[in-house]
């Protein structure tokens, strides 16, 4: 994925609901591995809820099929399904066993202050897996490698 | 090799489809493997709840379970933290075995829907889809055009073995086809959303849920009053999660249900649009309907054989029409060439006028009479050069004319000239001709030339009708026609038999050798071609470029090419053949004649010849290994002078390949035709005819006539006619 793309995602979803401001923001760099789970490509939805779990926002939607992502459980109750979400921050879906990296552009302001960074996932004729990935923002997580339940090897963020 | 697939897409669309034909037959066993593996369900009793309760005892990590459409009950829990799954005993609720997606069939369905090229494959699978939906209803529509109407759709198949076949295994496969590529059609055009599946809006998630704590799975009543047969998936609330539900998924609808106190808050039965699309994956994959998914995977897999006889076949159509050099759009040139062919040698005369036409500076546009346009912007002139096929009708490519010209603007600008081909030994010589002619008096087209015609491919008439046109033009214009002929081979006499010269009609039976040929030859088809008795040979006389054409009174596994010749005062080719002794050769072609020859089966066949007629019929006779009952009916002159293959068929009478014979003889006292032995003869025919016999008669064409009389008369009490039976293919003629 390209950086440019990552600042894209920022101006039109976080941005918009989150912060009101892009002047403290750092580059983070998110890397998604993917166990070769033996299926076609994954449906994966990366996006931020607060500490209570209530949906903030959308950094990126891997997959461009929209009539899928019902499928991606958590993510779709809290939005609804609305593609208004994802608009502009959409890429192809993730092969087994392949490794999915973007840049973004974040806040400062969402580390250490109790958000955290969701993955929901899905593939076609597997489980889906709502919420595989939750971590919390912080500075002192960055570079720290989380497996998923299912479909994610290892995902890292890194600033 | 590249420049040729990318001149023919044609090519490239039917190589996708028979790739999809293929990898669909592959899945198409799928379902039915499936079914044989999946456990008995006990047939009532069985609730979801109860179910549920037994594999939630069993695994503890339990995450959801789904019944496939077979009816295999799958759990997916967690163990350790590593997900899993099992094929579930529904009585028990215990694993049976390990469940894992067939990585194959995962593969497999991959390569099938999208060659694992993404949403560009799907889009390349979904056009071809398409270009299958439109191969098989445009297949349809020729088929039932070559039998005769939609009537006829199902009547015998005829033509060249390769085309029987396409035509065969077509109509066995056209709704599993149909079927196929519709429903393939409709899940692509769902897949990327320009049509709804009905499924992309779930169930809204409830705003609340009670939030205590968890009832056990079989107590949950919703659940209790759930047949096992009708549940697709029931998903467990994410375990520590309060605010999660039970997610329900049965044949009918989705639903939440509350996980503390099972009562279901939200239910959305299935939409009407949702229901269709169901049906039609269902209809596609036959996912829980076995057989059907057998009976596509059938109709599929006469995909290649089909795609290879049709590619075939069009190969042969083109290469027996000469390529047309320059030329023009229709609405970009100043003259037209329409032609009306059957076999193909009107090209021929047609590309002569194109290139003499185009030398003289014309912009000249030649096409089929079935491409007919409804209006031509800048033509000045238009030439209509047309065969006629069988009794009076129109060539292969002329059937649309009529039609067409009813559609055609008003009266034109231009002017036209008809020029008919034909044979003035035919009562109706030149008669689609001479129907064009016609109905474009009656439309008040202005003429170029009065229509002429064309005796017997007759170059020098040809010739002079191009100096009338040179004349009607004002211009210099040289026809010169040279006739494409196919490749020749060379035969060698090897002996002849002479009869008839007593009574005025001094016939031979000449039998040729087959000239050698090597494997090369025969892959690169530059050798002779295989024949059929009463297929035709075409000998070019030397000093003459116009074939004469021969009924074959030997198959090419008899290992020699016989025939019968009379001998015609002043005819050209005849009487060079009658002077030739073995060890000379002659230049020759083999055009086929698929219509005439006995139909397959063991069905009685009926031989009616006169004179040289008898060639073709002693070929069958010859051929008859099978001994079917053969009854021949052959008129002559003198049993003492011209009775042809006399010893023959006295052997054939004896080896049982021939079954009767009567023959009528006309310089003798008592003398009778063949008419006459065919009405002496009516109860054995009426009876033959009455089991399924097939009629074949050669001969002259008043011979030919006389005999359709006779036999109208001999079927009179049976209510059938030589007609109908013509229409059924079981009545063929072969006259000259």
């Amino acid at each position: 994925m390209t950086p440019t793309l990552g600042k894209l995602a920022l101006t039109t979803a976080i941005a918009t609901s989150l912060l009101p401001a892009l002047a403290n923001a750092r580059p983070v760099t998110l890397t998604t591995t993917l166990n070769n789970y033996g299926g076609g490509g994954a449906y994966l939805v990366i996006y931020v809820t607060n500490a209570k779990g209530v949906y903030q926002g959308t950094l990126w939607m891997a997959g461009t099929h929209a009539k899928y992502y019902r499928h991606l459980l958590h993510w779709f109750r809290a939005t609804r399904g609305n593609l208004a979400e994802v608009n502009g921050i959409t890429g192809a879906s993730v092969g087994a066993g392949r490794t999915f990296k973007i840049t973004l552009d974040l806040p400062d302001a969402l580390f250490d202050a109790g958000y955290k960074l969701r993955i929901d996932a899905a593939a076609e004729n597997f489980r889906e897996s709502p919420s595989e990935i939750v971590v919390p923002l912080t500075k002192a997580g960055a570079g720290k490698a989380k497996r998923g339940r299912t479909f994610i090897k290892s995902f890292t963020y890194s600033m | 090799m590249l420049r040729q697939l990318h001149k023919y897409p044609g090519l490239i669309a039917s190589l996708l489809v028979v790739f999809l034909a293929l990898s669909g037959v592959v899945l198409s066993v799928l379902p039915a493997l499936d079914r044989a593996g999946a456990p008995a369900v006990p047939a009532t009793g069985t609730d979801v709840a109860t179910v549920a309760g037994k594999i939630a005892a069993n695994f503890p990590g339990i995450e959801h379970i789904t019944r496939t459409p077979s009816g295999k009950v799958i759990a997916f829990y967690y163990k350790n933290d590593q997900p899993m799954s099992s094929l579930i005993d529904p009585a028990t609720g215990k694993a049976i075995a390990p469940y894992d997606r067939s990585k194959f069939e995962q593969w497999m369905k991959s390569l099938h829907r999208s060659l694992f090229l993404g949403d560009k494959g799907r889009i390349t699978a979904g056009v071809g889809a398409a270009a299958m939906l439109i191969l098989t209803l445009s297949g349809l529509w020729m088929t039932a055009r070559r039998m005769g109407g939609w009537s006829k759709l199902l009547s015998k198949s005829r033509g060249t073995k390769m085309q029987r076949l396409h035509v065969d295994l077509a109509r066995l496969a056209v709704v599993g086809l149909v079927l196929s590529s519709f429903t393939g059609i409709y899940i692509t055009l769902a897949t990327f959303e320009i049509i709804p599946d009905g499924m992309a809006t779930p169930p809204a998630f409830p705003e609340s849920v009670n939030g205590g704590a968890t009832m056990p799975v079989d107590q949950i009543d919703a659940l209790k009053n759930l047949d096992l047969g009708q549940l697709r998936e029931l998903v467990f609330p994410y375990p520590g999660d309060p605010t999660d539900v039970y997610t329900l998924a049965t044949d009918t609808g989705d639903g939440y249900i509350d996980q503390s106190t099972g009562e279901m808050l939200t239910w959305q039965p299935h939409s009407a649009i949702q229901q269709i699309y169901e049906t039609i994956y269902m209809l596609h994959t036959g996912k829980g309907l076995w057989w059907l998914a057998l009976l596509l995977g059938l109709a599929s897999a006469t995909v290649p054989v089909m795609a290879f006889t049709g590619i075939v076949m069009w190969w042969r159509a083109r290469k027996g029409r000469p390529r047309i050099r320059a030329n023009q759009g229709a609405q970009a040139a100043d003259t037209i060439i329409l032609v009306g062919s059957e076999g193909g040698s009107t090209w021929g005369f047609a590309r002569t006028l194109h290139d003499s036409l185009t030398k003289a500076g014309h912009k000249v546009h030649t096409a089929p009479m079935n491409s007919l346009k409804p209006a031509y912007r800048k033509a000045k002139n238009m030439f209509i050069l047309t065969a006629t096929y069988g009794d009076g009708e129109a060539p292969q490519s002329a059937k649309n004319f009529l039609a067409r010209l009813k559609a055609f603007n008003g009266k034109p600008d231009f002017k036209v000239a008809v020029l008919g081909f034909g044979d003035r030994q035919f009562p109706k010589f030149a008669q689609f001709a001479r129907d064009v002619d016609a109905a474009l008096e009656s439309r008040g087209w202005e003429r170029l030339l009065d229509t002429d015609f064309i005796d017997r491919q007759s170059t020098q008439e040809f010739n002079r009708w191009g100096r009338d046109v040179a004349k009607a033009l004002g211009e210099e214009l040289a026809l010169e026609h040279v006739p494409v002929l196919p490749r020749r081979h060379q035969l060698t006499l090897v002996a002849r038999e002479d009869y008839g010269a007593e009574v005025q009609a001094p016939t031979s039976i000449l039998r040729f050798s087959l000239p050698e040929s090597g494997l090369l030859a025969r892959i690169t088809g530059r050798a002779m071609p295989k024949f059929e008795a009463g297929d035709l040979v075409g000998i070019i006389p030397p000093g003459s470029n116009v074939p004469r054409y021969y009924s074959l009174a030997s198959s090419a596994k008899d290992g020699m090419l016989e025939i019968c010749v009379k001998k015609h005062p002043g005819g050209q080719c005849s009487g060079y053949l009658h002077e030739l002794q073995p060890g000379d050769t002659v230049q020759a072609f083999i055009r086929p004649n698929p219509d005439f020859r006995p139909a397959k089966g063991k069905a009685p066949v009926i031989l009616i010849g006169a004179g040289t007629g008898i060639g073709p019929l002693a070929g069958f006779i010859r051929g008859n290994d099978k001994a079917r009952p053969m009854h021949l009916y052959f008129g002559a002159r003198d049993p003492k002078s011209d009775f042809l293959y006399r010893n023959d068929l006295e052997q054939w009478l004896a080896e049982r390949k021939l079954t009767g014979l009567n023959a009528a003889f006309s310089r003798v006292e008592n003398r009778s035709y063949v008419q006459d032995i065919i009405k002496q003869d009516a109860e054995t025919l009426r009876e033959l005819i009455n089991n399924g016999a097939q009629i074949l008669v050669c001969g002259g064409r008043s011979m030919a006539n006389g005999v359709m009389e006779a036999l109208e008369q001999v079927l009179a009490p049976t209510g059938l006619e030589p007609a109908t039976l013509k229409a059924q293919g079981r009545y063929a003629e072969d006259v000259y």
